[in-house]
């Protein structure tokens, strides 16, 4: 099943940077937001600072929605969903490799929007640590809820439209849980940003499994 | 599937003597509640008559909850068994509990006006719970509607039931730590004591509004019911046009 | 090699399978014909574990498929009308990652294309920058690589220059010898009937004609 997993992940990615879809598009539309954030808050310094968390999160939710639809129509194209149910791969396998794939994208702009939201916000951060390992454990969950709810849409005419309204209302955990360790890290206010770290862990480890579970009831469904 | 038996009267509405007695206790049940909510229970020391939303707002809580379970578990037998009754009842619960749904949140958002003077309170914590259940039915409802193959769109359907049913517990979870871990205020417009006979009011519009969903519900489901007979009838029909039309075919190429 | 019985299949509310029976021994060369919407396709991918039987019984490769539809895909090769090819990637990334998917070993990548008659210089290239002829091969070279024991092919000369069809004439023949069987369905009724061992006619969902074809050299014939 790793084996399986680890091909598609890497087929996914090589896909991905063959289009640089996730460079050329994703990478400057979270920029973007950033900015317009900035525009719409006045530019008003403390706003902003005290919103960076929220700011930073909101655009990783904007993103991941991108990124899952992305990882969907790649399978859509052309009958793959079906070639994959008849090369006779786990569904499991597609799963995780995809969740993977998913993630691996998400991390990349996260690091980026770091880097933004010093620059355009002026944030600062006190505790590295906290704040990688939740960038990390957040987007599991993210990764890992995107790829179930991506492969239900897929076969769904409107698929592009209804996936936002899916997806979203499920990650309110990560964002509320997230958001709150970033304002830790971040030092702009007294939280404890660890004891979130635990919620996001459960949301991910639950929805990893969920999605183990169920994607193959999924994909039979062509 | 079953072939429909096209020789007996097709059924000319979905009411029954059991709908219809239901019905009728509805109609009485919301007479003795209104009396009841407007004229026996008193008013409250804090909210004065604002109180009275509890008759509407509590009990469309707890069926949206129970709406929402049977949907979940509905989910789970479609899943599991392929049941289709199962698969129709969760939809139809889906369909009634977000009307609960909305009610709960309208009720709540306008008792809230004159106790606190504001249309939405963060700090209750069941309240935004339920907002983000409400957000997911309408994601749910919106798969239904989505067209397509059936058996996949149940599929789909079902998992979302699913996906929602196991993540809620976790939504709550975290508002509730959001709350109890920064500065904000939890509150909640329901906890206080109550008075003997706004108990007993809200027991019975609790009766009420459950026997109403029940009558909704039952409804629904045959609706629900006589369409998919009407869908299946027309598979053997469409089965029987099809074969008939490839002989004809045949024949005329003789 | 496959058995059905009264086999009903769905697209949707659409019964596109109204009552199949259908024998097939081993290394048989099927022809399944048919005017467009008789449910030809449906019947390859019923045969391929693809789609749920709705009722009657369907025994592919001693699989039952309404107990277990996905033991059978493993040892069958569809070619449908899309070439399940990821357009982003080379030629022999996409064979080599369908190759390990299947879990056939990543050698069979080259000679198949060779097979096919894919030039060397286009292995390296992007599938989406081919022509939809090249495209088509690349995808029967897939099927190629797997080695199925049944070939399940859908228009296998579509799209496909003289040479290209000569090819896939070449390739179904060289299947039948080394045991595999194979159910093609197809409108180019000139070059089948020569290659086929039976021509199955299809039209409303369900069979309405079965001939073996007779040869010169097997002596007598039935139909059925």
């Amino acid at each position: 099943m790793l084996r399986d997993a680890w091909l598609i992940a890497v087929k996914d990615l090589r896909i991905e940077w063959r289009s640089r879809v996730t460079l050329s598009q994703i990478v400057p539309f979270a920029a973007l937001v950033l900015v317009l954030f900035g525009f719409a808050l006045d530019a008003n310094r403390p706003v902003l600072e005290t919103a960076t968390s929220g700011l930073f999160w909101v655009t990783v939710m904007f993103v991941a929605i991108m990124a899952v639809q992305r990882s969907t129509a790649v399978e859509v194209t052309d009958g793959a969903r079906r070639a994959l149910l008849l090369a006779g791969i786990e569904p499991i396998a597609v799963f995780v490799g995809k969740t993977v794939a998913i993630a691996a994208q998400l991390l990349v702009v996260q690091v980026l929007l770091v880097a933004g939201v010093i620059v355009l916000y002026g944030a600062s951060v006190d505790q590295w640590v906290l704040l990688l390992v939740t960038c990390l454990v957040a987007t599991v969950g993210i990764a890992a809820s995107g790829s179930l709810l991506g492969a239900l849409v897929a076969g769904v005419r409107a698929r592009e439209t209804v996936l936002p309204i899916l997806l979203l209302p499920i990650l309110a955990p990560v964002l509320i849980g997230a958001t709150r360790a970033f304002d830790d890290a971040l030092g702009s206010v007294a939280v404890d940003g660890w004891a979130w770290l635990g919620l996001l862990a459960g949301f991910g480890a639950i929805n990893l499994v969920l999605g183990a579970l169920a994607y193959g009831v999924l994909l039979e469904e062509i | 599937m079953t072939k429909i038996n096209q020789t007996a009267s097709a059924p000319t509405g979905t009411g029954s003597r059991f709908t219809f007695w239901l019905g009728l206790t509805v109609i009485v049940g919301v007479v003795v509640l209104v009396l009841l909510g407007f004229f026996a229970a008193p008013e409250d020391d804090e909210q004065g008559d604002a109180v009275r939303m509890i008759f509407v707002h509590v009990p469309s809580a707890l069926l949206t909850y129970v709406a929402f379970s049977v949907t979940a578990f509905g989910s789970l037998m479609w899943i599991w068994k392929r049941s289709v009754w199962w698969d129709i009842t969760a939809h139809a619960a889906a369909e009634i509990g977000v009307i609960f749904c909305g009610l709960t949140l309208f009720t709540g958002s306008v008792w809230g006006r004159p106790t606190w003077n504001t249309y939405w309170d963060w700090g209750d914590v069941r309240l935004v719970t339920t907002l983000i259940l409400f957000l997911i039915m309408i994601g749910y409802l919106s798969i239904r509607s989505s067209g397509g193959d059936e058996g996949a769109t149940s599929t789909r359907a079902a998992i979302i039931g699913l996906v929602a049913a196991v993540n809620l517990p976790i939504v709550n979870r975290s508002v509730e730590w959001w709350f109890d871990r920064t500065l904000h205020q939890k509150s909640s417009l329901t906890d206080g004591n109550l008075e003997d006979m706004t108990l007993f009011s809200l027991v019975v519009g609790i009766a009420v509004w459950a026997a109403f969903f029940l009558w909704a519900m039952i409804h629904r489901f045959r609706i629900a019911w006589l369409e998919r007979e009407l869908r299946v009838g027309d598979l053997n029909e469409a089965i029987a046009e099809r074969r008939a039309e490839a002989l004809q075919d045949e024949s005329t190429q003789r | 090699m496959v058995r059905l019985r009264g086999v009903v299949a769905l697209l949707g509310r659409f019964p596109a399978l109204t009552g199949v029976d259908l024998d097939i021994d081993a290394c048989e060369i099927v022809l399944v014909q048919g005017p467009n919407g008789a449910g030809k396709s449906t019947l390859l991918r019923v045969c391929a574990g693809l789609l749920r039987v709705e009722s009657g019984t369907a025994e592919v490769l001693g699989h039952d498929l309404s107990v277990d539809r996905a033991a059978v895909r493993r040892s069958v090769g569809l070619l449908g009308h899309d070439t399940a090819l990821y357009d982003d990637l080379t030629v022999v990334e996409n064979l080599q990652f369908w190759a390990a998917a299947s879990r056939v070993s990543p050698e069979s990548v080259l000679p198949a294309l060779d097979r096919l008659g894919v030039a060397g210089r286009l292995h390296d290239v992007a599938v989406s920058r081919l022509s939809a002829g090249q495209r088509r091969r690349v995808a029967l070279a897939g099927v190629v690589v797997r080695r199925p024991t049944l070939w399940l092919l859908d228009e296998p000369h579509a799209g496909l220059d003289q040479r290209g069809r000569d090819l896939v004439d070449q390739l179904v023949v060289d299947a039948a010898h080394a045991g595999a069987t194979v159910v093609m369905a197809s409108h180019e009724l000139d070059r089948t009937v020569d290659l086929a061992t039976r021509r199955v006619t299809v039209a409303g969902g369900t069979i309405t004609a079965d001939h073996r074809v007779i040869r010169p050299e097997s002596g007598t014939h039935d139909a059925s």
